[in-house]
């Protein structure tokens, strides 16, 4: 990793448009990204590239598509039968629906995070050490013992949870419960975290928590996150993609895109004429 | 409106000109929903009541008839163990103590009890006090303990069936035992009744020297079926039964709960998933005894497996009670919260490995659940075990699962066809004993249901 990828610049990220290419890395390239629920076109053709080790904010009305488009990032579609992806996916270059790389892989690889907070009902630690040891990570006790700490700590949970880990995960606190999911997904080591809508089950103290989590979180991984709250993609994110109707509409710089939309959509949903 | 405009700030504007929700009409309107929502309620708890009555009478009936069967009326003996008649030469040898005249001891203690009974017709009657199983008890007796030979003991004897009835009241003879004692003679007429005024005079008699005493009938619990009502025991058929639940547990089970996974969670959607599943839930409707028919054809006739014996039965309930497993499976797969599985693969697990890990054990519950209850059908269950001969009169415990065997709802329906005024009472026991195992199942099963309940 060189330095400008590791610490991204703020001037860096606000010369990056929709139009050039930024100066940060490409992680995801997408082209031409278009979903089908059977009949239903979902996403009409999507042309988006995801920066790596920064925060893309997918923002825009309800039904338009972003969580739909982040759901094809690590191929959670595939669990739904009539759905069908057709253009291109690029993770580092490689075509994550072609032929060589398979789901279980690709999800090690891009980790997720969900709207509501969904842990396994087992114990604290098993929620974390679950994913590592599947993927034949921390064999050893004391090697696990150090990555869920790890985990926990990086969520921000370790000084919460530290004496019960082995109490269930489902008795969590709400934003507890999501960090612990975060952490869940930290656990893999993934190189790219989505997240969907992850605070609009919290209340606004969690959220807090949560926001300044996903700013720590962009040193060591790429993030794609969708919400509905603009605030909170004003406030987390370096660049922001605002879909409307299955189309990807205008994606800018966060500042750009709040400051000077440059579509008339875009203007019109973050100044509140409808959403 | 205007009204209420002219009303002061501050005050509650009130409504000169009633809405239409105040009118009478309207309140006779409401007056009529409340009533039809009492009849509503009315209708269901009658329907509960009547539920509710039918199977107190139910159990009543059952239980009143069953209970007395839980006791047996024994009668006590002197029985001399003569060497004369056990072991002549003296050598005690097992298996010729066991060939001894056994019966000759207790029709000699009978007549020493009795010296006033002669002739043929009346000794043969005085005989039929004890049970015919006496002689075997007496012959286990001995050959246990050889040293009994020569001594004097007081054995208690079973009383034969009739013996036991009357003694338990239910074959009346219009007085009480009281009565009898004080001199006066039975109202029933003699030869409406089973047993005669000598028989009657003789059981007056023990019972007058302390010689009956009712005790718990082991017998019931511990022997195989026999022709004897006193000497007829289930224990053949609950171990017919267990057996019999074994094999369709290890055959439903596995194989339900495989196709119920690999339908609800591989499968692809298409024409051929919908008929397999139209099947299935149409054979859960499939009247049992077809599945009877279908061993019999082809376990016993094609394949030639032995008849009347629990492998065949447990394979043919299983096939019964595998949509049950099926269907319970799959709506307890179905209840699994998608978040769950989402989370799973979210974190690189295997569609394998979501259902391994994370989604059949909080079905768990669910399908256990399931299982039980579709195993207390199989308890319960009787047509279809008809067909593949397990309906035969069988005296021996079953051994393994390949031996002639009994189940005990058949067993109830044999012992309901049999004439003796002793095998009602033991039918109605026998119910009984398979009521208690099918509560008990169902019990478990609400037990872990409640147990393994989990909250999301």
């Amino acid at each position: 990793m060189t330095a400008s990828t590791m610490n991204v610049d703020p001037s860096a990220i606000a010369m990056s448009n929709a139009d050039a290419v930024g100066t940060g890395r490409v992680k995801i390239h997408s082209k031409d990204v278009k979903v089908f629920y059977g009949a239903k076109q979902a996403l009409k053709g999507i042309y988006l590239d995801i920066f790596e080790h920064s925060v893309t904010a997918l923002i825009g009305p309800s039904g338009c598509g972003k969580s739909t488009y982040l759901r094809c990032l690590n191929r959670m579609n595939d669990t739904i039968d009539i759905c069908r992806v057709e253009g291109l996916i690029e993770l580092d270059g490689e075509d994550i629906y072609g032929r060589t790389i398979d789901t279980v892989q690709l999800r090690a690889r891009v980790g997720m995070v969900f709207q509501k907070p969904n842990p396994f009902p087992k114990s604290i630690y098993d929620n974390i050490a679950y994913g590592p040891r599947i993927h034949g990570i921390g064999a050893r006790r004391d090697e696990m013992d150090v990555i869920v700490e790890k985990s926990l700590q990086r969520a921000g949970l370790w000084d919460e949870v530290r004496d019960r880990l082995k109490e269930p995960g489902t008795g969590l606190s709400g934003g507890q419960q999501q960090r612990l999911c975060i952490a869940r997904a930290i656990a893999v080591s993934p190189e790219v975290i989505l997240m969907d809508e992850p605070c609009s089950a919290l209340d606004p103290i969690a959220t807090a928590h949560i926001e300044e989590l996903i700013d720590e979180l962009r040193e060591n991984y790429t993030i794609v996150i969708v919400t509905h709250n603009m605030q909170q993609a004003a406030r987390v994110s370096q660049r922001t993609a605002f879909f409307h109707l299955g189309d990807m509409v205008e994606v800018n710089d966060t500042e750009e895109i709040f400051t000077n939309p440059k579509d008339e959509r875009t203007q019109g949903y973050i100044t509140g004429r409808y959403g | 409106m205007t009204d209420i405009a002219q009303d002061l700030p501050g005050t509650v504007a009130k409504r000169r000109t009633p809405s239409r929700y105040q009118s009478d009409e309207f309140k006779a309107r409401l007056k009529a929903r409340y009533n039809a929502e009492r009849r509503f309620q009315v209708y269901g708890a009658l329907a509960i009541a009547t539920a509710a009555a039918m199977l107190v009478i139910l159990l009543f009936s059952i239980c009143s008839k069953g209970y007395l069967a839980f006791w047996q009326t024994e009668i006590k003996l002197e029985i001399t163990f003569d060497p004369a008649v056990l072991d002549p030469s003296g050598e005690r040898d097992p298996n010729g103590l066991r060939r001894a005249n056994y019966q000759g001891l207790i029709n000699s203690a009978l007549y020493e009890a009795f010296p006033e009974v002669s002739g043929r017709r009346d000794r043969r009657n005085l005989r039929a006090l004890i049970s015919s199983g006496g002689r075997f008890q007496l012959a286990d007796m001995v050959v246990a303990n050889p040293d009994l030979i020569g001594t004097t003991q007081e054995v208690w004897f079973l009383a034969s069936d009739d013996i036991d009835q009357f003694a338990k009241g239910t074959l009346p003879c219009g007085v009480t035992h009281e009565e009898r004692m004080a001199g006066i003679p039975c109202t029933v007429p003699e030869d409406s009744r089973p047993i005669n005024d000598r028989n009657i005079g003789w059981y007056d008699q023990l019972y007058a020297n302390g010689q009956v005493d009712f005790a718990f009938n082991s017998v019931l619990f511990t022997k195989g079926n026999s022709r004897e009502p006193e000497l007829a025991g289930m224990w053949g058929a609950i171990v017919g039964s267990f057996y019999t639940l074994v094999i369709t547990l290890a055959l439903a089970v596995p194989i339900g709960v495989a196709a119920a996974v690999y339908l609800e969670e591989f499968a692809p959607k298409n024409a051929w998933t919908d008929l397999i599943e139209i099947n299935i839930n149409n054979l859960a409707a499939v009247p049992s005894i077809v599945f009877g028919l279908l061993g019999l054809a082809v376990f016993l006739n094609f394949f030639g497996l032995p008849r009347s014996a629990p492998l065949v039965g447990g394979i043919v309930l299983a096939l019964m009670t595998l949509p049950t497993v099926i269907i319970a499976t799959r709506a307890a797969l179905k209840a699994v919260p998608p978040s769950i599985r989402e989370a799973a693969l979210g974190v690189g697990a295997s569609p394998y490995q979501v259902i391994l890990h994370h989604v059949l054990p909080l079905a768990a519950p669910g399908i256990l659940t399931g299982t039980i209850i579709g195993m207390a059908q199989a308890l319960g269950e009787t047509a279809p075990l008809l067909m593949v001969g397990m309906v035969a009169f069988i005296v021996d415990i079953p051994q393994g699962i390949t031996d002639a065997a009994t189940v005990m709802p058949v067993q109830i329906y044999m012992w309901s066809d049999l004439p003796e005024r002793a095998f009602v009472e033991r039918t109605s026991a026998a119910i009984m004993v398979l009521l208690g195992f099918l509560i008990l199942m169902n019990g478990l099963a609400v037990y872990l249901r409640k147990k393994f309940e989990r909250r999301w």
